[in-house]
């Protein structure tokens, strides 16, 4: 029985990657990172700014997000998010873009304790990128 | 009759008006398959969406605790409209379409003795409602300056419906948009948004039990604001399109009268000629008889 499940990366503007060989997708979910294989069960869950690891056949590839929901149903996947960037091609400006304006949105006294956290996630790993 | 320098004038002039018709009609069909091409890309997003979400709240058992964007307030005194039009006018019916259904709701809301209040999104709207409903709309906005519609402008729209929400400024939202169905045809949509209609529902008949993480109610309070901005950003995608659809059926509709125009007036130049030559001869001939 073969180990693969479609998975499908939506973003507003159009349908950003669509694949149905991948093995193994790492998401980082609201409460820790979720490894999804085949046959997991339907799960839906919130996604935190971070990087996600696509496993198939044709090799490994890894996204940023800025935020995102997944839902897994039937062994598909769909990631929906606003804002997803191939760490391939990435360009180091347009990280220190984000990152400047997350600093900015932390230094302003109105966030609570969860956009704050939320905000430095995404520092963190916008430092780890770059 | 109009002399012959005049004809000649006005011919020139339609002629010109069909140049500038013609090429914005080409410009409408360049800009037509772009944003229809983004309007069919950015469907599976809110589709996705949409049932995301009509999975979570069948999920919810509990009703009375849902989050107010879901079930409402549970009043239905204020209405919030967001008529959305485009900043540009020669598109034909395009704008006049979705004022005229947004009319038809606000008189019926106001009939009702409920409170109206409008957002308007893109100048010609505006323009429209200001002399019936200006002391209604609370609040104009304008994308002229971006170039491509993106997802931060329908967020910012959709940012400013949920504040007032949050301010408890209305019960009900509902937005107006013309729906893209071919070059010739747009449909005049009204969609509540606030409280969100799950009346599809019952067709959604798989029922699956999800895992969620974390929380049921913590998704929807989450996803639900960003809904509303996907809806909106899924509106200004179908208004977009529509607007060169209509304007590119409106500019072929003018360059066509124009044409027929030029035409009708070339042989009434070419008449005018005519009988111009032959009064002259009668003359010559009736001068030449006379000697």
């Amino acid at each position: 029985m073969s180990e693969e499940y479609s998975v499908e990366i939506v973003n507003p503007e159009k349908s950003f990657l669509s694949k149905n060989d991948v093995t193994e997708v790492v998401v980082p979910a609201f409460e820790g990172e979720i490894g999804i294989l085949k046959d997991h069960i339907s799960i839906i869950s919130f996604l935190k700014p971070g990087i996600i690891k696509i496993f198939s056949k044709s090799g490994e590839e890894s996204f940023y997000i800025n935020d995102g929901i997944i839902e897994f149903k039937d062994n598909n996947l769909s990631i929906l998010t606003s804002l997803i960037l191939n760490l391939k091609d990435i360009d180091k400006e347009k990280i220190s873009e984000i990152q400047k304006s997350a600093e900015e949105e932390l230094n302003k006294s109105d966030i609570n304790d969860q956009e704050k956290y939320l905000l430095d996630q995404k520092l963190e790993v916008l430092k780890s990128i770059n | 009759m109009a002399s012959l320098d005049d004809l000649k004038k006005r011919i020139s002039s339609v002629k010109s008006t069909q140049k500038i018709t013609k090429a914005m009609k080409m410009v409408a069909a360049a800009k037509l398959r772009r944003a229809q091409e983004n309007a069919e890309k950015g469907r599976p997003y809110s589709d996705k969406m949409n049932n995301i979400i009509l999975n979570l709240s069948n999920g919810i058992s509990d009703i009375e605790n849902a989050p107010k964007l879901l079930s409402g307030t549970g009043e239905d005194k204020v209405h919030l409209c967001v008529v959305m039009t485009s900043d540009r006018g020669l598109c034909g019916g395009f704008n006049t379409n979705i004022i005229k259904k947004a009319k038809l709701y606000f008189q019926k809301i106001l009939d009702e003795g409920k409170t109206l209040k409008i957002i308007t999104v893109g100048t010609k709207g505006y323009d429209q409602l200001k002399r019936l409903y200006g002391d209604k709309i609370i609040e104009r906005i304008s994308f002229k300056e971006s170039k491509n519609i993106n997802y931060f402008d329908a967020d910012k729209v959709g940012k400013i419906v949920i504040e007032k929400f949050e301010k408890k400024e209305f019960d009900v939202c509902a937005i107006f948009y013309n729906q893209f169905k071919n070059v010739i045809t747009q449909i005049p949509q009204e969609q509540q948004i606030i409280p969100l209609n799950t009346s599809e529902k019952e067709e959604n008949s798989s029922e699956d039990n999800y895992e969620f993480e974390p929380e049921e109610d913590e998704i929807l309070s989450n996803l639900l604001p960003k809904n509303i901005s996907t809806q909106i950003f899924k509106a200004m995608l179908e208004n977009s399109a529509s607007e060169q659809g209509s304007r590119m059926s409106a500019m072929d509709n003018a360059t066509r009268n124009a044409g027929e125009m030029v035409d009708k007036l070339t042989i009434e130049y070419n008449r005018s000629r005519q009988a111009a030559i032959t009064k002259e001869l009668i003359e010559i001939i009736s001068g030449a008889e006379s000697l």
